[in-house]
């Protein structure tokens, strides 16, 4: 009886209730579900407003993107003043590179592009030849921007500067850091206590200490290091120490991946006859740098973004730039301009960064969730 | 020959050989940099002493929290220069707590307006060099701030200008004992309320508001001592005197954007570590929290938090020490902290590099092996145990 009642069909079907769809319904339930969501809903509405308003007015319509200096940008108008970014654009990307030879660099971030996708990528389709380009990438880009064979101009170091040294210190950085805090890691799982124990003082004390007292040392101290007469490079002295400074953070990241893998793994491996470099490179790594990689990614951008300490020893990456710009006569106290600019690219770039390795994350994730 | 093989061969042996030749390999890389840095020191015609120390240092510092002149010994202008840097950081701390877990549980609410907001507020702070924001915040109330004389004032006693912010500074007069006997007082009784009501509960069932009575013991009986005693204590408004402002607490351009760029960007890691922290519980504790009939706010007090305290903690302290060593990049905007005295002009004026930086990193590692410490001993403490 009532299964013929309510049979398929034989009602008309009902639009859902009024107000929980739709438009009003999503409001309704998103904005304004009961009175302290209100009240915080238009709280945001009013910080909103205010943002958007001195936002839109002082960035773009108020805005001077040309002019001399700044007491000319302040005639013109009375928003930012672009013009001291447009003007030293050019040393904002190059540092002070000869403007002859900076095509050079643009060689380089291209080629940076080619020999970075397949690493980034696993599926891209003409992947094996370009990791050939990838492992001789790092030789060109050095030929390149150094300079000095194959008839290209040999350039000083003291000329490097903006966002191709911030590239520099930070792809040579990550590139390098990756193996070191590998080794870092299994040291610090090894049976071996001598292994064990060097590991853990390099680890404790490169995470105990600020990354700008390990540039101090790099800028004064390390020729004291040295065999007297020794002299080797700044740029190849900070980059050692980032290296150092970023490996034993990955360190530690990779081993919570060791530490999360299950020990019936090890004892799997063991049972097959396993040798310890076998059991390394065919159970733990892969495991444990799959579960490793946000850390990784995370502790990438944190050393991209370390790079601008450069400035306290005195080299010009772009906050360096734009705080010589800053003191400049011409431009002085346009600090808000300049470094809004800076802190743009670096957004972008790290932002980059952190979504890659969501997109990365996912595609290994084999949990059948 | 075969006697070689057969300890190479054997595990236990072979390690033992492995770890005598790894031991001897940087037994001769020390003794290598050692012996460098002895001929160099010869050459140069340097010795290693911390004699340093105690002759005068010879150069002023614009904040001080323990009294200093430039007469002063180096080892005092450290002893500053820590003081700084400690008082940075527990004011960031103090910033990046609050911020941050506003924030967190701002992402969690349900309005999806507020939750984009601290999204991207988290993306923005987090995703810029932390130098930079000290800059940024450092230009901002240099160059957009008014001068002293059309300075910003809230209320006519505090004030926002380029030279830093000035508020009104309380002077302690006589009589001033009783506020702090009441104050003891209403300690003491919170803290036995608070044992009485957890036993009275756990005998009976009853519940007493202790949160609010407590409070208003906190407040109402050190606000009773001083109308009693006459109140003693009395504002020193800050002033204009010429260029500048005189009296009342002054916070240096330095200390304030110091504070403010290290308390927004650690509040974004915060904010996600509380969020992450939160959402880690599983789902089905809340639902039996709600099965049993316990209110929303209870089951966030009585089951959510108390797991979820377990995972933020360790993490927590971890950004706390970051904050605490990204502090040394007060040296950027000439804020005198530990870097910028002992690392910066000690330095420079006694040419004692080695010394002086040997003491800067044994002092920021000791702060943060201590911090470890604790933290290890805290996980053991809280730790699962099970299975």
């Amino acid at each position: 009886m009532i299964k013929d009642l309510y049979k398929p069909g034989s009602y008309p079907n009902l639009a859902p209730p009024k107000g929980t769809v739709g438009f009003y319904g999503w409001t309704k339930s998103n904005l304004f579900s009961s009175l302290s969501n209100s009240l915080l809903t238009i709280f945001s509405f009013i910080l909103l407003y205010f943002l958007i308003d001195g936002i839109i007015g002082w960035f773009f319509l108020d805005a001077v993107f040309d002019a001399d200096s700044k007491i000319e940008c302040r005639k013109i108008d009375s928003g930012a003043c672009w013009a001291v970014i447009t003007r030293r654009i050019g040393q904002f990307i190059y540092g002070f590179y000869p403007d002859a030879e900076r095509w050079r660099i643009d060689i380089v971030f291209i080629g940076l592009f080619f020999a970075s996708a397949p690493l980034l990528y696993p599926d891209l389709p003409i992947r094996r030849w370009l990791l050939w380009f990838s492992g001789f990438y790092p030789f060109i880009a050095f030929i390149l921007i150094n300079g000095g064979l194959f008839g290209l101009v040999s350039i000083e170091i003291n000329l490097f500067g903006g966002f191709m040294l911030t590239m520099i210190i930070g792809v040579s950085g990550i590139v390098c850091s990756l193996p070191l805090g590998i080794m870092l890691a299994l040291g610090r799982q090894s049976k071996l206590t001598v292994v064990r124990s060097i590991s853990v003082c390099f680890i404790e004390f490169m995470r105990g200490v600020p990354l700008i007292t390990l540039l101090f040392v790099a800028s004064s101290m390390l020729n004291y290091f040295m065999p007297p007469g020794t002299n080797f490079s700044i740029l190849v002295r900070v980059i050692i120490m980032f290296t150092f400074f970023a490996a034993a953070y990955i360190a530690e990241v990779i081993r919570g991946g060791i530490q999360a893998i299950p020990k019936g793994q090890y004892e799997a491996a063991e049972a097959l006859g396993m040798t310890y470099w076998q059991t390394t490179r065919f159970i733990t790594l892969p495991q444990a740098m799959k579960i490793s990689i946000p850390g990784i990614v995370n502790t990438f951008i944190g050393l991209y973004k370390d790079t601008t300490l450069v400035i306290v020893i005195g080299l010009l990456d772009p906050l360096g730039i734009g705080r010589a710009a800053v003191s400049d006569t011409k431009w002085n106290g346009l600090s808000t301009e300049t470094y809004l600019f800076v802190a743009l690219f670096f957004f972008v770039s790290c932002f980059a960064m952190s979504r890659y390795s969501l997109w990365l994350e996912n595609k290994l994730n084999t949990d059948h969730r | 020959m075969s006697f070689i093989v057969g300890l190479w061969r054997n595990e236990k042996s072979r390690q033992i050989i492995l770890q005598i030749f790894v031991l001897l390999c940087v037994g001769w890389f020390l003794s290598w940099l050692a012996g460098n840095v002895s001929s160099n020191f010869q050459s140069l015609g340097k010795d290693i002493s911390f004699d340093f120390l105690s002759i005068p240092a010879g150069y002023d510092i614009n904040q001080y929290l323990i009294e200093y002149n430039n007469r002063d010994t180096h080892l005092r202008a450290a002893i500053v220069g820590l003081l700084n840097t400690g008082l940075v950081a527990v004011l960031g701390i103090i910033l990046a707590t609050f911020l941050g877990v506003s924030v967190g549980i701002i992402r969690l609410s349900k309005n999806w307006l507020a939750t984009k907001i601290a999204y991207w507020f988290v993306e923005f702070t987090r995703n810029v060099p932390i130098l930079l924001q000290i800059l940024l915040w450092h230009g901002i109330i240099i160059n957009s701030l008014p001068h002293p004389r059309s300075a910003l004032s809230i209320g006519d006693v505090s004030f926002l200008s380029n030279r830093g912010f000035y508020i009104p500074k309380p002077i302690l007069e006589n009589g001033i004992e009783l506020v702090y006997l009441f104050s003891v007082i209403a300690i003491t009784f919170a803290f036995l309320f608070y044992k009485f009501s957890k036993k009275k509960q756990e005998l009976t069932g009853v519940q007493y508001p202790v949160l609010w009575i407590n409070f208003a013991a906190i407040i109402i009986l050190p606000t009773i001592g001083y109308f009693i005693s006459g109140m003693p204590v009395s504002l020193e408004i800050p002033v204009l005197k010429g260029f500048n402002f005189v009296g009342g607490i002054h916070m240096s351009p330095e200390l304030a954007a110091l504070t403010f760029a290290l308390g927004v960007y650690t509040a974004a890691f915060i904010s996600e570590i509380v969020r992450a922290g939160i959402l880690a519980i599983d789902k089905g504790q809340k639902e039996a929290a709600a099965s049993i009939g316990l209110k929303p706010s209870k089951v966030m007090k009585l089951v959510v938090l108390p797991q979820a305290r377990r995972i933020i903690i360790p993490p927590l302290t971890s950004q706390y020490l970051n904050l605490t060593k990204n502090s040394s990049l007060a040296i950027a905007i000439g804020y005198m902290d530990l870097v910028a005295t002992l690392g910066g002009i000690s330095l420079n004026q006694t040419g004692r590099e080695m010394e002086t930086m040997v003491l800067v990193m044994a002092i920021y590692l000791s702060i943060s092996l201590s911090i470890s410490a604790f933290m290890n001993w805290y996980n053991n403490r809280v730790k699962l145990v099970g299975r």
